[in-house]
């Protein structure tokens, strides 16, 4: 049986900083911007909003400790309730759950989401502070990094269902094309298949150009109640379904042909939406991108694509912008660029300008009404899925 | 009609200052088993699950990793709050009000004797541009603020000894604690400070220790059989963050937290309506500034109050009967679950020596400790 929630939730506004590889604004500096320009689209003062939610991956990027509390004042967090979520890299999508939860609980009306990531002070690369991301009996001394697993991850994939390396690429082709409209893009690129498979090899199956970069960014989105929503904006967009999975510490007991975890999270904000049929339901899909193939896998868990037939879908045009299924229109990570958590909030941006048809040369066609941004996390680990609808 | 939100199940470790023989994975495990049996719940039961944890009291990045297994949580949703345990309370809380969840668990726990050098840790919190150069250990900063308290609210160091003496007292009756002790003001005046005017004796000790918490809608509460103890209300707050521009005599955070709490709970007259406080006593001047939050009272009067002597176990304002962080121990953001156990245990009349007579209503007011101004404040009652 589905759950009764106590109150339908909407997005009333979004705004994001530029995404680029070494901002010379602080972190306190990006929150302020990316909140301030959601605030304006929601035509919300800051004194209106009663509490604030802070997404941010590890504090380790950064060198600060308890970074959720460093980054409070240019978030708009002073004297307020302000809470900080954290899932890893499924924490920019996590934070539209943690804030829809504050609203839907009854507690807060108006409430302020911002993801902010400011990777570029690890030097020489941000690469070095994931070691301390493994379990450090077993896994860190084998001096692992993200670039390794993850090409482990796409090597049982395409082992397991066939999958050719050009099949990939054309993710980066698509998404970094889709980000040539997008105003807040990193690497926005007309490239061809060949062009992606001649950039090196970081990990080999993964080339160069089938990683999503290094960036510095935030993003925010405004939330309010069903009543003062349709008070104060001309076209909420509604919060319809919530879902999130963690799976076991232990990836390495696992498939990872197919990351389970995203279904269950995807099962769960289906049921909340009260979506039976997925593949006709959604117009619009915002899956998390950091790798190419990482798209593929994640239609997969969705539900959106036959295990194993996304790359044949994506071939078939089926993801493109104008295509049945339009999966990351905004750029994806690959093309607008990966501050952790910002860049899964910049997904929910995406659907809120998509389904209020404000995306301007990204605008998606045929007037969608329904759009499902996930971000995935952790040590392979998370899913977390939000149905955003008009 | 607002759902209904109990706390039906406790489970904690006694907190130790060292604990080689468990890995913090063994802790949670032992406080989630006791915390299930107590409030009657197989895993499968549970609809949600929050945990507290910060990346660098665990020495690992993304925590988050590493909390499904021993909750019972795996492909569940789980999610961490890099934030106070009453945050994450607030967390399960707000989930299980809005319909998403029958049934939440929040933990979270201490390896403390992991960190060689927590100062160092703390250091790290300061703000890298402008407060890390001065080089300053954190604990000044509360000494700082300790000065300041003590300025304005026109009382001596002889106050802050008295908060000592009786927490570090009221915990040689409590299981669970690690640091009771029979202390007198002299023993406190006659230690050496820190920073001046804060005294060692003053400073909580670091312990390890894990803590679970079953929350459920009173209904299933009901039907599960547990003992609950109500909701009714829950606040959190952050002041600003840098040093420079915080009032320093009063925590503004944690009165803000305590007036959404009492807001929510229906509480106009604290002092009247709650019957125990467990209040955050990191160090010992802040219970002082914490009691006066909770009690809505101007700076200085906590202090009076605890002069006067009323705020022991015996008296007739109880606060931290538990012996609080000064006796208990001190586990970083799990402090405030601990608090809570504590007062759910107080509420449900299974405190044992510890028992405040007739105890119906209860505060807890938790800090996230230097630098931060951020805190919670949590209203339980009796059902």
């Amino acid at each position: 049986m589905p759950r009764r929630i106590r109150r339908r939730v909407a997005v009333v506004g979004a705004g994001m900083s530029l995404f680029m590889r070494r901002a010379l604004e602080t972190g306190k500096e990006l929150s302020y911007y990316a909140a301030s320009a959601a605030l304006d689209s929601a035509g919300v003062r800051r004194q209106d909003v009663q509490a604030v939610v802070m997404a941010t991956a590890p504090d380790a990027f950064d060198g600060i400790h308890m970074k959720g509390e460093y980054l409070s004042d240019g978030a708009g967090g002073w004297r307020k309730p302000y809470l900080r979520a954290y899932v890893g890299g499924g924490s920019g999508v996590f934070s539209i759950i943690s804030g829809w939860s504050m609203v839907a609980s009854g507690l807060f009306d108006i409430v302020l989401v911002v993801a902010e990531e400011k990777m570029s002070p690890t030097q020489p690369h941000p690469q070095a502070a994931f070691i301390n991301i493994f379990d450090h009996t077993i896994e860190r001394p084998l001096g692992p990094n993200l670039l390794w697993i993850f090409a482990l991850e796409q090597t049982r994939y395409m082992h397991t269902y066939g999958i050719r390396n050009e099949d990939i690429a054309l993710v980066s082709v698509k998404n970094k094309h889709n980000a040539l409209g997008h105003p807040a893009a990193q690497l926005g690129a007309d490239l061809t298949v060949k062009e992606v498979l001649a950039s090196e090899v970081v990990a080999w199956p993964v080339h160069r150009l089938m990683v999503s970069p290094v960036s510095d960014g935030a993003a925010a989105i405004v939330l309010a109640s069903e009543d003062v929503a349709k008070r104060i904006s001309p076209r909420p967009v509604w919060v319809e379904g919530v879902g999130w999975s963690l799976d076991t510490s232990y990836w390495g007991n696992r498939d990872l042909a197919y990351p389970r975890y995203v279904e269950d999270a995807a099962r769960m904000a289906y049921e909340m939406a009260g979506i039976t049929e997925p593949r006709k339901q959604i117009d619009v899909v915002e899956p998390y991108d950091p790798f190419a193939y990482k798209e593929l896998h994640h239609l997969e868990g969705l539900l959106l694509a036959d295990r194993g037939k996304a790359p044949e879908d994506l071939a078939n045009g089926r993801f493109d912008r104008d295509g049945e299924l339009p999966s990351s229109p905004s750029g994806g990570l690959l093309g607008v660029g990966n501050p952790i958590a910002a860049a899964g909030l910049m997904k929910i941006c995406e659907l809120f300008w998509q389904l209020r048809g404000e995306a301007g040369p990204r605008q998606v066609p045929n007037n969608p009404k329904r759009g499902l941004a996930q971000a995935w996390g952790d040590l392979m680990q998370i899913g977390t899925v939000a149905i955003l609808g008009v | 009609m607002d759902q209904q939100v109990a706390i039906v199940g406790v489970g904690l470790t006694p907190l130790r200052s060292v604990s080689p023989e468990l890995s913090f994975r063994e802790m949670i495990f032992e406080a989630a088993t006791r915390a299930y049996a107590d409030a009657r719940v197989e895993p499968r039961d549970i609809d949600t699950f929050v945990c507290v944890a910060e990346d660098f009291h665990e020495g690992t990045s993304i925590t988050d990793e590493y909390t499904p297994d021993q909750l019972g949580a795996v492909r569940r949703p789980v999610q961490t709050i890099a934030g106070d345990g009453l945050q994450g309370l607030a967390a399960a809380y707000m989930l299980v009000r809005s319909g998403a969840a029958d049934v939440a668990v929040v933990e979270a726990h201490s390896k403390a004797s992991n960190i060689l050098h927590h100062e160092e840790v703390l250091a790290l919190a300061l703000d890298p541009t402008y407060e890390r150069p001065w080089r300053v250990t954190p604990h000044a900063v509360a000494a700082l603020e300790m000065r300041r308290y003590l300025h304005e609210a026109g009382v001596g160091p002889e106050v802050t000894a008295q908060v000592v003496v009786k927490n570090r007292r009221h915990a040689l009756a409590n299981p669970f604690a690690a640091y009771g002790a029979n202390l007198t003001v002299e023993d406190v005046l006659r230690d050496a400070p820190l920073a001046e005017p804060l005294r060692g004796l003053e400073v909580s000790q670091y312990a390890d220790g894990a803590v679970v918490l079953v929350l459920a809608t009173l209904e299933r509460a009901r039907a599960l059989g547990a003992q609950p103890v109500l909701i009714r209300g829950i606040g959190w707050a952050s002041d600003e963050p840098s040093l420079s521009g915080r009032p320093w005599a009063q925590a503004v955070y944690a009165r803000l937290a305590s007036e959404m709490a009492y807001h929510q709970a229906g509480i106009h007259s604290p002092g009247d309506e709650i019957d125990l406080f467990e209040v955050d006593d990191t160090y010992a001047y802040k219970e002082l500034q914490h009691l006066e939050a909770a009690l809505l009272l101007d700076v200085g009067e906590g202090a009076r109050l605890t002069a006067s002597g009323r705020t022991v176990r015996e008296g007739d304002r109880p606060v931290n009967p538990s012996g609080g962080s000064l006796g208990m121990g001190y586990g970083f953001d799990a402090s405030a679950l601990v608090r809570t156990a504590m007062a759910v245990l107080q509420l449900r009349g299974q405190a044992g020596p510890l028992q405040v007579p007739g105890a119906r209503t209860a505060a807890v007011l938790s800090w996230r400790g230097v630098p931060t101004t951020t805190g919670g404040a949590l209203v339980l009652r009796a059902v």
